[in-house]
């Protein structure tokens, strides 16, 4: 392994200071959409995503106001007609062709440009070389390169929305997307742009963590993000290049019909879904781990413990990584692959739960005796331990063969990955942005509000999902647009969805809400210490906002989780280290 | 990845301008830049993984499709370059070697050479498209041919009011005379002419999953050619200005690199393609 | 609604077996016990740990929240033992899970030899089941009591057939065979979905299945063979429409996928290509057989053809029943 840095700053290191911090240093655009400073690239991110995640959620309300009632809702002829009539690309449009459209681009929205970049790519760019206690990333320019592509390839979602969306859903499962003539091609432009970015992203990454530690950093003296964010690197490394392979395939497919994937030219729509998933199940580890990462720094600061079993905790965030790529096939249970490979890989997906299962344990036995301070970013991570903790049970039904085909493509499904994905991912992106928010932004936000608010999401959120999960194992098909044929024969089915409906608006309603107090706070909160919290990894010993060069003195590298010699200072309302 | 063990230890110059400002010392920097090359030589090989896993599906499923798609590959053609491009690595590591020696008339003399020879196995591939473009061999044509506003004499790309369709559509005619051909050769026997012709249009209707994955696996390859060119003709301006030294040549070093995997991967393509057995 | 060819007795038998649970519909296939089993073992897994780990959490937080003149108290950092412990334990769970389940799943997959045999196509955005004497049915109708096979297939895109209340759920793919088989042993209607997203209509295409008493099967089976040939041409044509056609064309004047069918026979329409065309009885025949040959000016080539599907019988009267559509 590449040696560690040496502790070779000398006096040459605090004339940065001269400029301000990294925020005020130079306030001209140019100086953003052009920065190679790795905190700027992270909040350009953010801004980015927290962009597209306001689209995917009104997407999402969409869909779950139109399924409030069996028939159509909200998107009835009329509104059909005017979709089509704003639409470039579309003369006509009918009120299913709507929702299947809503649906799928909710999903590529929520998959592509927020959950996937949101942890990594936004705060994982900030906090990363802070952690490591380096200046910058290894390769700055790659680094504001994949932001560019992030930008590009959102524009060409844009681009599609504007075309009159797709009806794919979000998998864009061959032969339907080699037909469909909706804007495939612009969408997969779109996502193989998208996936170069997160390429690049995880290669900054992993060069970073090898070669850029400071000195005296060991690989076992790591924050357990960074070590989560190492393990996401590998995965965006091994399996984005096969997504994009994927779909240039299915563009190329769709324009000449080279027949790999179309079965009308002789080609083969399961060899799709093996590639597709070969990228997309591993992909869900590239959502999960970094927002593990996040949960197991919160809770222990929050709870000024040593976190427990550091080691297995790392050891399972390189553990699910690796088994994340053999476990693809059990998305295709039903699709018609042999039982043999069937029994495989829901062996191997089994395995997956034991690394994910140490985790929240340890995190646990972390919390056993600490000082457990309820502050928003804290409450979040219990918010996620719950959440996460019942998506990730329910995984079983879906590991398990019997029962897999039974709920394989119901609401069940639905409920259990956005239990994974909206409770996990989003609630430790959230956790992890009210951790980070005093050091990106230099202020303090409003913390009682933020817990109430989290309180609020928490029971909102399962108000939304749970009842999916009745219905899913009823029988109840996921992207049903019109279930009034069902209504015989699935008890309380509009109850649950009336339900779902009200739990969906409360749940987005807290994130706006999280949006108002935090914006606000950027005006009225109230100036961060350096170290709020008291956290002893890096990021914690430079000042709020960071310098541009990150540190101004060097920083002590140490146990990221050691906190004993730190103490609560009244006088600047946080710690600092007692001599 | 080891250490680095670089001979030549600059490291106390510290402020050379060619070490960027986050890097402490220009180790670290060559170590990054390495790594990183590497690492994304290794999403390179994933991506056309992708590809070659398509191959070997299609392959085992139906031996005989790219058995007769071998033929209307010319392995002359193929086989020069395989040389060519075995000679521009050769001309790029000399050209690394020569970066490192702090030899810069060599070093431009080599990354000229490369170019040269990248541009003569593109020359090459464009001869070998045309050939199956004049014999409407590439899947899609009548939609390029469309879209390029060139007039199709081919009878079934015309369906009024439909756009051109997408697939392979060869001119029947030439393939059969192939396939025939290569029949005659391996002494099969033809029983009943009428069947024989029936066979053989389904056999040309085959082909067309044979193409789409030769165009795709070489059209990938050929836009790395292309890409490595971009990255050649950037080394070889700094390397005109100066830029490179025996304390640094990291782009030379890691250029070199993808271009090695440019040729290897064609290494592989060439035998897979037109070698089939 | 193919009702009249139902007989009472089997709506009876409908109101009257089991309805399903809080969690699950009605199991009535002979593996679904086996596969409910799992289902509740799961369930109750789930739910310990669940309430474990959220009142842990709980119990931690009272416990040890922060309040004045309280600290954190040091205690180990790690702990292999019971790392250990917290790894093997929920690994044996999850392996009698995987077993138990994996043993419910492999019922499911071989076929008993004495099985009926029925072709399923999947076709946007209707199923077509076939039956030994040739007869195509919208709704699936087995007889109750005997295993039965369907060989699923596609003629466009991927489907899934999908019965909740056997338990069993297929995709069927456009150029290959899926299987899956079943026995149900309480007579009745069921539901069957579509599960695998298919396009517009993907919610429409949906389906009964109607299990038919020991020896009904047979005489159903002979009725509705010949039923179509009882009937007057327009009204079998009209019965034809409601289960081939209504999924994109209307009779009432309502645009859906497909323009609506009221009032066209005799018209002149506009064509994409920029024809227009009068609307006659070849006319109707060649949209049915070789629907891209012509389409109406605003709408997308994207109906199926009906070759295979509808015989020339069928057709004629569907023909026949278009023309009273005023």
């Amino acid at each position: 392994m590449a040696t560690a840095v040496t502790d070779a700053i000398g006096p040459e290191a605090s004339p940065a200071t001269a400029g301000g911090n990294y925020l005020t240093c130079d306030r001209s655009v140019r100086s953003w959409v052009f920065t190679l400073d790795h905190k700027r690239v992270g909040i350009m991110f953010l801004v980015t995503v927290v962009i597209c995640l306001g689209l995917g959620a009104l997407f999402a309300l969409l869909i779950r106001t139109e399924l409030t009632t069996p028939g159509p809702t909200i998107m009835t002829e009329t509104t059909a007609k005017l979709a089509a009539a704003l639409s470039l690309g579309d003369t006509r449009m009918t009120p299913q062709q709507m929702y299947n459209r809503a649906f799928t681009l909710h999903g590529a929205i929520m998959i592509f440009l927020f959950v996937l970049p949101a942890i990594p790519s936004a705060l994982g760019n900030f906090v990363l070389p802070l952690q490591l206690g380096a200046k910058d990333v290894a390769f700055p320019r790659l680094n504001l390169f994949s932001y560019h592509l992030f930008v590009i390839g959102t524009l060409f979602f844009v681009v599609t929305l504007l075309m009159g969306g797709i009806d794919t859903g979000w998998t864009f499962y061959a032969p339907y997307s080699v037909e469909t003539r909706t804007a495939v091609t612009t969408a997969v432009a779109g996502a193989f742009l998208l996936g170069f970015g997160s390429i690049f992203t995880g290669l900054n990454f992993l060069v970073t963590t090898h070669t850029l530690r400071r000195q005296g950093m060991t690989w076992f003296k790591m924050p357990l993000f960074v070590w989560s964010l190492y393990a996401t690197a590998v995965i965006q490394l091994l399996a984005t290049p096969v997504l994009a392979i994927t779909l240039l395939l299915l563009a190329v497919e769709r324009v000449f019909g080279v027949g790999i994937f179309d079965p009308a030219l002789g080609g083969d729509p399961v060899l799709f879904q093996h590639f597709f998933w070969f990228y997309s199940h591993p992909a869900v580890y590239i959502m999960i781990l970094p927002a593990m990462g996040i949960v197991s720094e919160v809770i222990s600061i929050h709870s000024r413990k040593h976190i427990f079993g550091y080691r297995f905790i790392a050891y399972s965030s390189v553990a699910i990584a690796l088994l994340g790529f053999l476990v693809w096939g059990h998305h295709m249970v039903v699709s018609g692959q042999s039982p043999l490979a069937g029994m495989i890989f829901s062996l191997l997906t089994f395995s997956v739960a034991i690394p994910s299962a140490i985790k929240v344990f340890n995190w646990l036995a972390t919390m056993y005796k600490g000082s457990i301070a309820l502050t928003t970013p804290m409450c979040y991570s219990l918010i996620f331990i719950f959440l996460f903790g019942l998506g990730g049970l329910t995984g079983l039904f879906l590991g398990a063969l019997a029962t897999d085909v039974h709920v394989h493509d119901t609401a069940f499904v639905v409920a259990h990955f956005h239990y994974q994905m909206a409770g996990g991912v989003l609630m430790a992106f959230l956790s992890g942005l009210h951790h980070w928010w005093p050091k990106m932004t230099g202020r303090m936000y409003n913390d009682k509000l933020g817990r109430y608010t989290a309180l609020w999401i928490l029971i909102g959120f399962n108000l939304t999902y749970f009842p999916q999960f009745i219905l899913g194992s009823h029988g109840m098909p996921r992207r049903y647009f019109d279930y009034t044929k069902l209504l015989d024969h699935i008890p309380h089915l509009t109850l649950y969805q009336v339900i779902s409906t009200i739990g969906g608006y409360m749940f987005v309603s807290g994130l706006v809400m999280v949006a108002v107090y935090l914006i606000a706070s950027l005006r009225h909160g109230r100036p961060a210490p350096a170290n709020p919290w008291g956290g002893a990894s890096m990021e914690w010993q430079t000042s709020s906002p960071p310098p541009p060069h990150n540190f101004d003195t060097p920083p002590q590298v140490g146990d990221p989780y050691d906190f004993s010699n730190l103490v609560y200072d009244e006088e600047l309302q946080g710690y600092v280290r007692a001599r | 990845m080891t250490a680095v063990d670089l001979s030549h230890d600059h490291g106390g110059e510290g402020h050379a301008p060619w070490l960027a400002h986050h890097f402490d010392t220009p180790q670290q920097q060559y170590a990054s830049a390495k790594l990183g090359t590497w690492v994304f030589l290794l999403t390179e090989v994933l991506f056309f993984g992708g590809l070659f896993c398509a191959y070997a599906v299609y392959r085992h499923n139906h031996p005989e499709v790219f058995f007769d798609g071998h033929h209307f590959l010319s392995t002359p053609l193929g086989a020069t370059n395989t040389v060519v491009l075995l000679f521009s690595s050769l001309t790029m590591a000399w050209g690394v070697r020569c970066a490192q020696l702090d030899q810069q008339r060599g070093l431009v003399t080599c990354l000229c050479l490369t170019l040269t020879a990248a541009a003569v196995f593109l020359g090459i591939k464009y001869i070998e498209y045309s050939q199956k473009w004049s014999h409407h061999m590439v899947p899609g044509q009548a939609r390029i041919m469309a879209a390029l506003g060139i007039e199709s004499e081919h009878a079934t790309d015309h369906v009024p009011g439909q756009p051109a369709p997408r697939g392979f559509r060869p001119y029947k005619e030439h393939l059969m005379e192939v396939l025939r051909h290569s029949d005659q050769e391996r002494g099969v026997v033809i029983v009943s002419e009428k069947a024989y012709e029936a066979q053989l249009e389904k056999r040309i209707q085959n082909l067309g999953v044979f193409f789409g994955i030769y165009f795709s696996l070489t059209g990938l390859h050929a836009i790395h050619v292309i890409c490595g060119m971009i990255a050649i003709g950037w080394l070889l301006r700094r390397a005109l200005a100066g830029h490179f030294s025996s304390a640094y040549f990291n782009a030379v070093d890691c250029v070199g690199l993808y271009w090695h995997l440019v040729d290897l991967i064609w290494i592989y393509l060439f035998p897979l393609l037109y070698l089939i057995h | 609604m193919t009702s009249f060819l139902i007989r009472p007795t089997i709506l009876a038998d409908t109101l009257l077996r089991e309805s399903g649970s809080f969690w699950l519909p009605p199991s009535s296939s002979s593996t679904s016990p086996a596969v409910d089993r799992v289902f509740y073992l799961i369930l109750g897994v789930c739910s310990f740990f669940f309430l474990l780990v959220v009142s842990t959490a709980v119990l931690f937080v009272v416990l040890y929240r922060r309040r004045p003149g309280r600290e954190a108290q040091k205690t180990a950092t790690h702990h292999n033992l019971l790392e250990l412990t917290w790894s093997v334990i929920p690994l044996l769970i999850v392996i009698v899970i995987f077993y138990e389940g994996f043993v419910a799943y492999m019922q499911m997959q071989a076929a008993p030899p004495n099985s009926y045999e029925i072709l399923v196509k999947a076709q946007k955005w209707n199923w077509f089941f076939t039956y030994p004497n040739g007869h195509i049915d919208n709704d699936l109708h087995v007889p109750a009591g005997q295993p039965v096979r369907l060989l699923l297939s596609s003629e466009d895109v991927i489907h899934s057939l999908s019965i909740p209340a056997f338990r069993v759920k297929m995709d069927c793919v456009p150029g290959r065979y899926t299987y899956i088989w079943f026995q149900c042993d309480d007579p009745g209607v069921y539901e069957l979905y579509c599960t695998e997203y298919c396009g517009d209509s993907h919610s429409d295409m949906t389906a009964r299945v109607v299990v038919h008493r020991p020896g009904e099967f047979e005489a159903w089976l002979e009725e509705a063979a010949n039923f179509l040939k009882k009937l007057p041409p327009a009204e079998a044509g009209k019965y034809l429409f409601t289960r081939r056609c209504t999924q994109c064309h209307s009779d009432d004047g309502t645009v859906k996928t497909g323009p609506t069918l009221k009032g066209i026979f005799g018209q002149r329409h506009a064509m994409a290509d920029g024809g227009t065309v009068s609307v006659d009885e070849n006319y109707i025949r060649e949209s049915i057989l070789d629907p891209q040959a012509k389409v109406r000016q605003g709408f997308q080539p994207v109906m199926p053809t009906f070759k295979g599907i509808l015989t020339d019988d069928e057709i004629t009267y569907l023909i026949e029943y278009i023309k009273t559509l005023k």
